[in-house]
């Protein structure tokens, strides 16, 4: 083997080896169609929301009772001047799909890092403790895996009211809530294989208080995991998100989001068809890069992780 | 078996009573129940005077002893928007939810059996990677806007099915279709997985050796051994489904315990949401209960005791 570099196990002698080491996540991704499709959708996402309103054509908020309901372009009766037409005050639907992306993704990453942490720490310490607290945390994992997630989320949202307060707090509230079970379980399971190598049974021999052992040496050994659970984990609160805003349990308007849209779509399907159409394009999409940037993820991560 | 059956039985328990605990915690959090019953121009005293009727004044502990002896007697209180009690009134929209989450389900059998095990069986061809593709789009979309897209084409459009409702026998189609293709996505997907692992047994090999018919391997001796990761799968979805649910009978006002539960949620009819949340769990704890039982059913080496 005169090639320099390490070598990816498996790859030998098929496919020619990257140039440096710090590149191989790229040529991995190269050779991954999906993963690139999903990689390029998420990029893409990302600089939708950070350009904003200075790519949306119109103000989204700009109501404009004349053209109410114009059809998208190519239909007939459709306007260059609204691509995917206009709702029914007149408002500009590419406009309000491009400033929507904002919610559905700054909602979607906020509920995964709180469910994160709150399920890594409860994962960790279950894990590495054992006894009545991991007892305890797994009869309330039981309990919460026998609650849908819609159900546990109207159950939260009920009892805190719909109206007043800051709802887009709750909403982050109610999905971190909901979904924390599924990291504090895949955590767990990895801690208790990870407690028992034999660099925490030194690092405990020579005297280490648990909390280090825990940050030091047990959390970097599951920190692949929590990356790949946490990218796909974000494309179920994306749903979640729509489904509950959908509902009228999530934010409120005026904030635009898909979901909402999507509701205001629906009581318009007899005429226009459009307005229930695109957002729900938007969610999939999104949704979709998502998954295939998780499951690429998980692949060159954790490959154990894959069902 | 009857006693496996108990033991199963005994193991609800404590997740039961954590729900009632997790329950009782949130109408605290939700404020003062005491402001609840009293009118809003009450007097201190008259405040006081209602907190000492309901037992409100009394420690935390003893109220909920209180609180779960009335929800063990099925008591959850009284539904303030329709003046009765409010088990009754979530019982009545039973049937109709598990109407519609059986026509769901079997839907969902029907759809992901075949195709699970059609793209297993040619695995590569471009039946398999249509079959995948859809699997992964259908996991991208959330399922209430494949709703509005069923009565976008087949109701509003070619006018085929009715757009909402539960009048007529045909209503339950684009309800249960809705539901059902969404689960059928991950069922299909954990089908075709095992069947691949099944596949290569050495049990197969023999069977063909044996001379029996290709379809007899693949469905009496393949489809059989990989049923059992598939009826795993198959009770979570379960939960999922009766989530999904909730809004599936919102976007086809169909007249379930789902929706009852989403408009209580809006209003803050509080006992109508506990008893919903509290029946919902029950259906899914049962059904996992069954799923157990299936289990032995279909593989003789899975035998129970009940230590």
């Amino acid at each position: 083997m005169t090639a320099s570099g390490p070598q990816v196990l498996g790859t030998e002698s098929t496919v020619p080896e990257p140039r440096k080491y710090r590149y191989r996540w790229l040529w991995r991704l190269r050779h991954s169609p999906t993963g690139m499709l999903g990689a390029v959708i998420v990029v893409g996402v990302v600089l939708v929301v950070l350009l904003g309103t200075a790519i949306a054509p119109h103000d989204p908020e700009l109501i404009d009772l004349k053209q109410r309901l114009v059809p998208p372009v190519w239909a007939e009766g459709g306007s260059v001047g609204h691509v995917l037409g206009t709702d029914q005050l007149g408002r500009d639907v590419l406009s309000r799909i491009i400033l929507g992306t904002r919610v559905s993704l700054l909602v979607g990453i906020a509920g995964v890092a709180l469910a994160m942490l709150t399920g890594v720490f409860l994962g960790v310490t279950t894990g590495f403790w054992g006894g009545w607290w991991d007892g305890l945390v797994s009869r309330f994992l039981d309990t919460f895996l026998s609650i849908p997630f819609i159900i546990l989320a109207l159950a939260v949202i009920g009892v805190l009211g719909v109206k007043g307060g800051n709802n887009m707090l709750r909403l982050i509230l109610v999905l971190g809530l909901a979904n924390w079970v599924i990291f504090t379980r895949v955590v767990r399971g990895e801690v208790l294989a990870v407690k028992e190598r034999d660099y925490v049974e030194a690092a405990r021999a020579i005297g280490q208080r648990s909390w280090m052992i825990m940050l030091r040496y047990i959390l970097p050994n599951v920190t692949a995991s929590i990356i790949v659970l946490g990218a796909l984990q974000i494309s179920t609160v994306i749903i979640a998100e729509a489904s509950l805003s959908f509902l009228g349990l999530g934010v409120q308007p005026p904030t635009i989001t898909w979901g909402i849209m999507l509701a205001d779509g629906r009581d318009h399907l007899a005429t226009s068809w459009w307005l229930a159409t695109f957002p729900g394009i938007a969610i999939t999409i999104t949704v979709l890069g998502f998954i295939l940037w998780g499951d690429w993820l998980r692949d060159v991560l954790d490959p154990r992780l894959r069902e | 078996m009857t006693t496996y059956l108990a033991s199963r039985l005994l193991q609800m328990v404590p997740s039961l009573f954590l729900l009632t605990v997790v329950l009782f915690a949130l109408m605290r959090l939700g404020g003062d129940p005491v402001m609840h019953l009293a009118h809003p121009e009450a007097s201190p005293e008259e405040i006081a005077e209602i907190r000492a009727a309901y037992g409100f004044d009394r420690p935390l502990p003893e109220q909920y002893l209180k609180q779960l002896r009335m929800m063990l007697r099925g008591d959850f209180g009284e539904s303030f928007r329709f003046r009765s009690p409010a088990l009754p009134l979530v019982l009545e929209k039973l049937p109709a939810t598990m109407e519609l989450a059986a026509v769901s389900m079997l839907v969902a059998l029907l759809i992901a059996i075949p195709a699970g095990l059609l793209s297993a069986i040619f695995q590569n061809s471009p039946l398999d990677l249509g079959v995948t593709t859809t699997s992964t789009l259908g996991r991208a979309m959330p399922n209430f806007w494949i709703g509005i897209m069923l009565i976008l084409l087949f109701a509003v459009h070619l006018g085929w099915l009715p757009v909402s409702g539960r009048l007529e026998t045909t209503s339950i189609i684009l309800p249960a279709l809705t539901l059902g293709t969404s689960v059928a996505t991950s069922l299909a997907r954990i089908l075709r997985s095992s069947m691949l692992e099944v596949i290569r047994q050495e049990y197969m090999t023999t069977a063909k050796a044996k001379g029996l018919h290709q379809w007899a391997v693949v469905l009496g001796h393949g489809l059989r051994n990989a049923l059992i990761p598939f009826i795993t799968v198959f009770g979570l979805q379960m939960a999922w489904l009766l989530g999904g649910s909730v809004i599936v009978e919102e976007v086809f006002a169909w007249p379930g315990m789902g929706r009852l539960l989403l408009n209580s949620v809006k209003v803050r009819d509080l006992s109508v949401v506990m008893a919903g949340v509290c029946m919902f769990a029950l259906v899914v704890m049962g059904t996992n209960l069954l799923v157990d039982f299936l289990y032995t059913a279909l593989d003789p080496r899975i035998r129970y005791s009940s230590s």
